[in-house]
């Protein structure tokens, strides 16, 4: 029996630490750096929420979870009932506990978060869902919903796509996936490195959405294998979620030198094809000893660690500001530190040097200081005159963000898109200029997070399924 | 799964196999090709369609076994499956009517051109057809191009076969003649050999096709490894080609890109060679 506890006992616990792999090991191996929550520590984490009225960490979610409900369960040690509440609010609840920045998100409006530390959401949403998938006999819904006898297919099997997926499969919609890639899970899989989110995590979710009835289909390009207005003949709605895979270019000199590459490109030898983490996978990548990823977001970071993880004795990220200004999330610049990963900040490059064999050799780069505030609210990096470096590297690796990928849209003029090359859309229902095609996460957003993808999912399925109920 | 329906050797280490693939099959045009993945832990590798039945819903790929990715692929046996096959990807030939064209194919390059060829013919053109391999027994498709050209010429570099000597002795002897002069040229195989085609016609600024065949993980826009350098512009071969204006491809750079992983691939097939192969496995 868990013990009830006063609101003075509550406000007198520490929030948890999540247990992490030693530094020294985990930058040599590709295994999971958080190790998660145990029971015990998860319900004395939970126990210090306050439950309180107003509920501000809810609208601090992108998909409004119900957080001090779960939260709630889990402190009575109701794992089943809490497990469900995620189930209910959440496709991929496993996924949102690693990825999503809880630290600008849920936690910061947690009101414990004023006078010491916020409940630590992220930590308790991970425990609840990973239990929930060693658990599943446990926690599956018997219901099973009247089949509407409405098609809708799915145009990528990513954050938004798979959410959609789970969203409208309930609610009795027969469910098609067309994945361009070999695999499922999209930037989930191709993006996002094994040490942030094990790739069993998106297998079993993806397996749940195969049992409830979703069909997926890979190696299907839409816009090339089938065009969309195949899709709208044969399917009652479309949902396209295909994801921002266009990595932008750093327009140096020097761009074209082997061992220069994109983030996308270096990620997914990693990730989707298992390149240096499995010698019998037959993808190669070249194992930088100096590394210099350019950009400071979560995939600048994700590219950094990987390739200390494959052997980089300088693993450096090189940015033009400063760490107060770095859009990555706090707790992957802290991981990224501890794994011995050099930041060299104030700097910008020019462009790469190739050696005889044109393999990049040195990154020159301009030193920066930081000057007035610019339109983004930053301090403006300035050039400091004369103050150039040449940086020793053999990889370098651009990570300056991704953009719409035309493949789909380029090849359905019909379909309106802003200047950006994003597809329009009604932003209250998700439709895009074609009726019964509705469009949601980064090819409407352009690069932007996991949890906005399965908020668009979650959103667009609602209206999907008001669409097709008035069809 | 992509059922292999026939696996055909048309020359030392070279295979057609004809492959399951209704999807592709309707929606390709010539000069697109597909990625494929032989099996679990196998590269993703770029093939030209060299040919597509509709009615069938088969597909035929060209398959050279240099590496052992394409070991794997062409030992696949008739009955079996090609596990991944995405597609058609690239932009199709651009195909119009000239007053007459000159198709060269050198090597594997020959089934790529195979397509180019058959819709250029379709399209009415008159086309001289000529085929660059190293000996007589590397000599492909020689009758299926004979009959969609009006002239086929082969060399080779031993003599074997046809002249002895590169395809482009042929070109810059029709090049002579006004009568015979090309008004466009395809040209797909070895980048040497593009770029050797390409120098020859750009004095007489003869529209050159070329089909370039860089190294490509995705084959979507998305990794952009296959980037090539075209007129100072930045292009991904595998969403705005395969084809480009042969005049304008920095083709060192197509050359010395496609050597990024020369020595990991060297290390792969000889693990492929011996008997610990796992690759795939």
């Amino acid at each position: 029996m868990i013990k009830k506890l006063s609101t003075k006992e509550r406000m007198a616990l520490q929030r948890t630490k999540m247990p992490e792999l030693d530094p020294q090991i985990r930058s040599r191996n590709f295994e999971e750096v958080n190790q998660g929550l145990n029971e015990e520590s998860a319900i004395q984490e939970a126990q210090r929420c306050l439950r309180c009225k107003n509920r501000a960490c809810v609208g601090g979610c992108p998909v409004q979870m119900s957080i001090p409900e779960f939260i709630g369960e889990l402190a009575e040690g109701n794992l089943v009932q809490a497990a469900k509440i995620l189930r209910h609010d959440s496709a991929l609840p496993a996924v949102c506990g690693r990825v999503c920045p809880q630290e600008v998100q849920c936690e910061s409006k947690c009101i414990r978060g004023v006078k010491s530390l916020p409940v630590a959401i992220g930590y308790l949403e991970r425990f609840v869902a990973d239990w929930a998938l060693k658990n599943r006999e446990k926690v599956r819904e018997e219901i099973s919903p009247t089949k509407t006898g409405k098609k809708v297919v799915i145009v990528g099997c990513g954050p938004a796509g798979l959410t959609a997926a789970g969203e409208l499969s309930r609610r009795g919609h027969e469910v098609t996936i067309f994945e361009a890639l070999h695999d499922t899970g999209g930037v989930l899989r191709y993006g996002i490195p094994e040490f942030r989110l094990p790739k069993e995590i998106i297998d079993i979710e993806v397996a749940g959405l195969v049992e409830v009835g979703v069909k997926i289909e890979c190696n299907v390009v839409v816009g090339k294998t089938l065009t969309l207005d195949q899709l709208r003949e044969e399917f009652d709605a479309i949902f396209i979620a295909n994801g921002a895979g266009l990595p932008q270019m750093l327009n140096i000199p020097g761009e074209n030198l082997k061992g220069v590459l994109s983030a996308n490109e270096f990620l997914t030898r990693v990730n989707l094809m298992g390149a240096g983490r499995n010698e019998n996978v037959a993808t190669p990548i070249i194992k930088g000893h100096h590394v210099a990823v350019i950009g400071a977001g979560n995939t600048a970071m994700d590219c950094v660690r990987t390739a200390r993880r494959l052997g980089a004795e300088r693993a450096m990220i090189i940015y033009r500001r400063t760490e107060a200004e770095m859009p990555a999330r706090k707790e992957e610049i802290h991981h990224a530190k501890d794994e011995g990963i050099e930041f060299v900040f104030l700097t910008s490059p020019l462009k790469i040097i190739g050696n005889n064999e044109n393999w990049a050799q040195f990154l020159r780069c301009q030193k920066m200081e930081l000057g007035e505030v610019d339109s983004s609210g930053r301090r403006r990096p300035q050039a400091i005159p004369k103050a150039i470096e040449d940086i020793p590297v053999d990889v370098v690796i651009n990570a300056l963000g991704t953009r719409a990928n035309p493949l789909l849209t380029s090849t359905a003029p019909e379909l309106k898109l802003n200047k950006f090359g994003n597809v329009e859309i009604n932003p209250e229902t998700g439709e895009t200029s074609l009726p019964g095609v509705f469009a949601g996460g980064d090819i409407v957003r352009g690069g932007a997070t996991v949890i906005l993808a399965m908020g668009d999912g979650k959103k667009t399925a609602e209206s999907i399924h008001n669409y097709l109920r008035q069809k | 799964m992509f059922e292999v329906l026939e696996n055909e050797i048309l020359a030392p280490e070279l295979h057609k196999l004809t492959v399951k693939a209704p999807r592709v099959a309707l929606a390709r045009k010539a000069g697109q090709f597909v990625i494929v993945r032989a099996d679990v832990g196998d590269e993703r590798i770029p093939l030209t369609i060299g040919d597509a039945d509709v009615a069938s819903g088969t597909i035929s790929l060209f398959i050279q076994a240099v590496g052992a990715s394409t070991r794997k692929l062409v030992k696949i046996p008739v009955g079996g499956f090609i596990r991944d096959v995405a597609g058609p990807l690239g932009q199709p030939t651009h195909i119009e009517k000239w007053e007459r064209v000159v198709c060269i194919g050198g090597g594997v390059g020959t089934a790529v051109l195979y397509p180019l060829v058959k819709a250029l013919a379709q399209a009415g053109n008159k086309i001289t057809t000529i085929i660059g391999a190293r000996s007589a027994s590397f000599v492909i498709l020689e009758k299926e191009l004979t009959a969609l050209s009006q002239d086929l010429q082969i060399t080779t570099d031993d003599g074997s076969r046809g002249l002895k000597g590169q395809v482009t002795r042929v070109l810059a002897e029709l090049m002579t003649n006004p009568e015979s002069s090309p008004s466009a040229v395809f040209a797909v195989g070895p980048g040497p050999m593009m770029k050797a085609v390409a120098e020859l016609t750009r004095a007489k600024k003869i529209p050159t096709i070329v089909s370039l065949n860089p190294i490509m993980i995705d084959g979507t826009g998305m990794c952009g490894g296959c980037r090539v350098d075209v007129g100072g512009e930045v292009k991904f071969a595998c969403v705005d080609g395969p084809e480009f204006d042969g005049h304008l491809v920095d083709f060192d750079l197509l050359r010395d890109r496609l050597a990024t992983y020369r020595d990991q691939e060297r290390k792969a097939l000889d693990r492929c060679s011996s008997d610990k192969c796992k690759i795939g496995s």
